[in-house]
């Protein structure tokens, strides 16, 4: 019941308004020009440092994913959840320089998303259109997830009724307040909470990580309970350990986890709106120290099998904010919901405005209104991140699969499609554009059939019931298990790699390139126009090199 | 293009690599800390990465202030 959490829900109640009024404040803040132009709205004006890029991208990537599913994951499955720690470490060497040169060629050329640049580089109106709708589609499973966060934090509280409409009013209202301040301040709302959101998050996990192993009785007992369960449970392929049958099922995760975060709109956005070339590769030998929180909330999930902690309404998203409810006082309990829902917040904001940036710019502009002023677009936009939300909401009421994790997990097996065109484009313009139409839809097809053909054990459904397909499924005589998403990459590779082949021996004719290999290396200080203003931003080498 | 590719940029494959090898470190000892080597090896990952990228990019700096010097 509600009442007895009424000490969390008004500590919890006030951060999340605190934070909301910030968001709205945040129009005002670093503002350079007006907010009705969409680099503005959209991308903070480019122009964000070292610091707060940080804080941006630490808020993308690091999200209800990170507080909720991976540990809801470690609780049920054991070791499998803990892959998230291999994708966040191997994801920024992967994709280190392939970011950098994005930031180039779209700082040359004005882009704002990967469809953008998929239209400058291949010259195909088409293609961009296919990159812009896979990237709107795989924002809403995300945004979803978060949607799942948030709910959770509120039904330890006791604030989700049972009845049908009670049940998602909460989240509802928390939705509809980082809908209007996103649509008032844009990128600049989340990049200004994503400080508060980190401050919590670092607080909370420190006192969890120092407290719970002192209340239960050390990490080696935590891990010897987590150990007990699972060799006491009878599904085949849980354990704090690998087994034969996961262990390839874990390396695509990770592998494949990281290629699809780097092609996620939400992480251009985040990229594109640092200041120059440098603050995105600091910024990539920096965000690795949010793996460690990462590394360390997800054996909260163990923490709560040696506590004894059972999921709020049989829902194992519930296992984080069940523990702290169980372990804390209760108004740190509420801190520790606030950072869990405000952690939410953040990402959910940043996806929906990239989503949106796609819509307005690669479908609205290039099929609708050529002509549309920049104040136009920017009111555009703006629109269609409150559409996307909504789209989110329906993710959460269609899609139910076994574990929340699952919701990013499809988003990544429909936004790797676009690995040949966007990530590989990045380096070779090699690929014939009608091979790599023709590269997506085999991959997108092959991808979404293979999910279709994925059941949920634990209600019973047959179909989109998680991202790992067992082998057998095909007719492979074997009970091991791969993630989807990187069998559907490859053969969107290998249709897109023969077709070239074949397109290239007919003379089938292919458009060429707007860009030059020179885009791919510009850089801010290197741009004569804004010399004055990265001197005016003085930081080290940028500056200095201004100088000289 | 010749900025993208420096010799040193190679050392990113190490942390890309290593912590895909599960064969090498899916048991459980020995412990750390009563961590089981799975994980804190896993964790130790991190410090990993961050040390080899942070090297890249001082190395990669330090070039191009040499470049422009010159």
């Amino acid at each position: 019941m509600w009442r007895d959490h009424l000490t969390q829900i008004i500590v919890f109640a006030v951060l999340f308004l605190g934070v909301s009024a910030l968001g709205f404040f945040a129009s005002r803040w670093r503002r350079t020009g007006s907010l009705d132009h969409l680099d503005e709205w959209g991308l903070g004006g480019r122009r964000f440092g070292g610091w707060i890029t940080w804080f941006l991208l630490g808020g993308d990537i690091y999200t209800a994913y990170t507080f909720v599913a991976v540990p809801a994951l470690l609780f049920a499955a054991g070791a499998m959840g803990f892959y998230a720690v291999p994708y966040t470490v191997i994801v920024y060497p992967l994709v280190m320089f392939a970011l950098v040169r994005l930031w180039s060629v779209s700082y040359r050329h004005g882009l704002v998303t990967p469809a953008d640049f998929v239209r400058t580089r291949y010259k195909s109106p088409t293609l961009a259109l296919l990159v812009a709708i896979t990237g709107i589609v795989a924002t809403m499973p995300y945004i979803a997830l978060q949607l799942v966060g948030i709910e959770a934090a509120l039904k330890t509280m006791g604030l989700v009724g049972a009845s049908g409409f009670g049940r998602h009013l909460p989240i509802m209202i928390a939705f509809a307040i980082i809908a209007a301040y996103t649509y008032s301040s844009g990128l600049r709302a989340p990049a200004l909470i994503a400080f508060v959101k980190d401050g919590l998050i670092y607080l909370v996990i420190i006192v969890a990580v120092i407290y719970l192993p002192y209340k239960l009785g050390g990490w080696g007992h935590i891990f010897d309970a987590a150990q007990a369960k699972f060799e006491a449970s009878p599904a085949p392929n849980d354990g704090i350990l690998l087994n034969a049958n996961n262990q390839l099922n874990y390396i695509t995760l990770a592998l494949g986890s990281a290629l699809a975060l780097f092609l996620y709109p939400h992480t251009a956005t985040g990229i594109l709106a640092g200041r120059d070339r440098n603050v995105i590769k600091r910024n990539m030998a920096a965000l690795p120290a949010y793996s460690l929180v990462l590394g360390l909330i997800a054996l909260l999930g163990y923490a709560a099998i040696a506590a004894h902690t059972t999921p709020v309404l049989k829902d194992n998203n519930t296992i984080v904010p069940a523990l702290f409810d169980g372990v804390f006082p209760a108004w740190f309990a509420g801190v520790a919901f606030a950072a869990i829902g405000i952690g939410a917040l953040v990402p959910a904001a940043i996806m929906s405005i990239a989503a949106a940036n796609l819509f307005t710019r690669n479908i609205y502009v290039e099929f609708f209104a050529r002509d549309a002023s920049a104040a136009r677009q920017a009111k555009v936009s703006k629109l269609t991140s409150l559409l996307v939300k909504f789209g989110a909401l329906l993710f959460v009421v269609l899609i139910n699969p076994q574990f929340s994790i699952d919701l990013q997990l499809i988003g990544g097996v429909i936004i790797l499609q676009t690995l040949p065109s966007v990530g590989i484009g990045l380096y070779t313009r090699w690929f014939h554009r009608g091979a790599l139409i023709a590269g997506w839809a085999a991959g997108m097809g092959a991808g979404l059939w293979m999910l279709y053909l994925v059941p949920n054990p634990a209600t019973d459904h047959a179909h989109f019931g998680g991202s790992a397909i067992a082998l057998s499924k095909l007719g492979l005589d074997t009970p091991k298990t791969l993630y989807v998403g990187f069998l559907a990459v490859a053969l969107n590779l290998i249709v897109s790699t023969v077709l070239t082949l074949v397109l290239r021996a007919a003379n089938v004719r292919d458009d060429g390139d707007d860009t030059s290999p020179e885009d791919y290396v510009a850089d801010r200080s290197t741009e004569r126009s804004s010399l004055a203003a990265v001197a005016s931003e003085s930081s080290g080498v940028a500056a200095s090199r201004a100088a000289s | 293009m010749k900025k993208d590719r420096r010799a040193w940029n190679w050392l990113l494959v190490v942390p890309v690599v290593v912590p895909l090898v599960t064969l090498f470190f899916n048991a459980d000892e020995p412990r750390l800390a009563g961590f089981p080597l799975f994980y804190w090896l896993q964790l130790a990952f991190v410090a990993l990465v961050v040390i080899v990228t942070t090297v890249v990019y001082q190395l990669t700096v330090r070039a191009e202030a040499k470049s422009d010097v010159a």
